[in-house]
């Protein structure tokens, strides 16, 4: 579980994030949706330590992340997975050796243990024969899934996905959150998807955190979103003509 | 006050460069292809520069000797004191900012932007340390690289000379060895370590700290450029003035 307590964060005297607080569960796909600009990426990476926040405190099960020595730190973020939004496969590797890479730094394993858990976390992304391809030969698609399983190959407990399916085709977007709520279930790890994709919202939203101008306008899950009478909320997620309609159904339905 | 933080930031780099290490077998493996990238890819232009303008110097030393009364040696003399002192430690090192120093401004600064940095630190890993440290390793092979160019050089100069007609080969061959003080070449190694150190560091700092898009790698590797060459034409001043004056 990874409990949040009032991150404040700044970049040139304009505050970003406002105070947020929340927490995210163990064995869940949570969800931090919002506009562009709404400081998802921002809470995100000071989550993951990437950015220093100025007031607040991120607790990993109970460890306070600021209050870690190094060391800590660093056995920490070897338990964390990260998918980012550009994928961020390491260009000058295979996609095999990228999927790798993890394991050679953290581990103790023999050429062929790492060889045979590489070859098991891509069947698992569905990637077969994708071994010795470059990062720049494979779709959009299959370097999120190659993301993933470079982020699942040594067993981490937390799992962080920046906009997993950005600039994916609808289908293939389904099949990477179908794939993300999986792994999380399989491996009972928590997962934190950064998102302004309703799809993903309605498909794997156990838990959703909406953010508007750094701050939580709203926390609940995708059954409750639908129902909330918030007005921020609400424009958000029915925007489109397609959700429009489906809420006019919805209303419909319960009259 | 703007560029004292960049000064700070860039000794804080190295320090921080040399903390965290890499696990060994990683390690090994980055300095083998920085070596293979950084020293062995620059041998070809290293040694067709050094060639051509050892022949360069010799002919302008020549043509430049009109008086009959100054020996015929001199020309090989004057070839070997400027490739040695100065061409081949600066010069070479000028070009290497230009060819090896964009190389690391943009490959670590495509990375910065593509977030591949991110991906290394979210997992625990010193970035500095895995993409700096092998780097200023491999370049302190960079004297065999100067070696290479201080041979080359003076081997062009010979070519030239006979081959033009400015003087005999047994001429130059006394005036390259004329006067010869082992303590210049000593000189050139201690200036091409530091050379290959600011070679390895300044690109880095461009690269790994710089912000935005595609076109902030572009300009990064051209300021990177700028400031390799300042820094290394300053500090050829000052161990020229402490070590030989």
């Amino acid at each position: 579980m990874i409990e949040v307590k009032n991150i404040h964060k700044s970049f040139s005297g304009v505050e970003v994030l406002k105070g947020i607080s929340t927490s995210f569960e163990k064995g869940k796909t949570n969800l931090i949706i919002g506009q562009s600009g709404s400081g998802k990426t921002v809470f995100i990476k000071c989550l993951l330590g990437l950015f220093d926040y100025e007031e607040g405190c991120i607790s990993y099960d109970g460890k306070i992340f600021s209050e870690l020595s190094e060391d800590q730190k660093r056995n920490l973020r070897a338990e964390i997975g990260m998918v980012f939004q550009g994928s961020a496969l390491f260009d000058s590797m295979t996609i095999a050796e990228n999927v790798m890479f993890p394991l050679k730094m953290f581990t103790k394993q023999s050429k062929s243990e790492m060889e045979d858990r590489v070859d098991f976390v891509l069947k698992r992304v569905n990637l077969i024969d994708a071994h010795n391809k470059m990062p720049s030969e494979a779709s959009g698609g299959m370097q999120k899934r190659v993301a993933i399983a470079r982020a699942i190959v040594n067993n981490p407990k937390y799992l962080f996905c920046d906009e997993p399916n950005s600039g994916l085709d609808p289908k293939t977007a389904i099949i990477i959150d179908n794939l993300i709520q999986e792994i999380t279930d399989e491996y009972n790890i928590t997962t934190v998807i950064n998102s302004h994709d309703m799809n993903s919202v309605m498909e794997i939203g156990e838990k959703i955190v909406f953010l508007k101008d750094g701050l939580k306008a709203w926390e609940g899950s995708k059954d409750t979103i639908f129902k909330t009478d918030n007005e921020v909320v609400t424009d958000f997620v029915y925007s489109s003509e397609l959700m429009k309609k489906v809420r006019q159904m919805y209303i419909e339905e319960k009259q | 006050m703007t560029y004292l933080q960049y000064i700070g930031t860039y000794f804080l780099m190295i320090v921080e460069m040399f903390r965290k290490p890499t696990k060994w077998s990683v390690m090994k493996q980055l300095i083998l292809k920085d070596i293979e990238d950084l020293i062995i890819g620059s041998l070809g232009i290293v040694a067709f520069i050094s060639f051509f303008v050892g022949g360069v110097v010799t002919i302008q030393t020549a043509l430049n000797i009109s008086n009959p009364l100054i020996p015929k040696y001199l020309v090989g003399f004057a070839t070997r004191q400027s490739v040695i002192l100065e061409f081949a430690p600066t010069f070479i090192s000028i070009i290497m900012a230009g060819k090896v120093g964009s190389f690391i401004t943009s490959s670590i600064g495509t990375m910065r932007v593509t977030e591949q940095i991110d991906a290394l630190e979210v997992m625990g890993i010193n970035s500095l340390n895995y993409l700096v440290f092998p780097k200023f390793i491999s370049l302190m092979l960079y004297p065999f690289v100067i070696s290479i160019a201080m041979f080359l050089g003076i081997l062009g100069g010979m070519a030239a000379c006979v081959y033009g007609g400015f003087s005999s080969l047994d001429d130059y061959i006394i005036g390259i060895q004329t006067d010869f003080t082992p303590f210049h070449i000593t000189y050139a190694f201690i200036k091409t370590f530091v050379f290959a150190f600011v070679l390895a560091t300044i690109p880095s700092y461009h690269g790994f700290y710089m912000k935005g898009g595609a076109l902030e790698v572009g300009k990064a590797s051209t300021t990177s450029f700028v400031w390799t060459s300042v820094v290394i034409i300053l500090l050829n001043y000052i161990l020229t003035q402490m070590l030989l004056s």
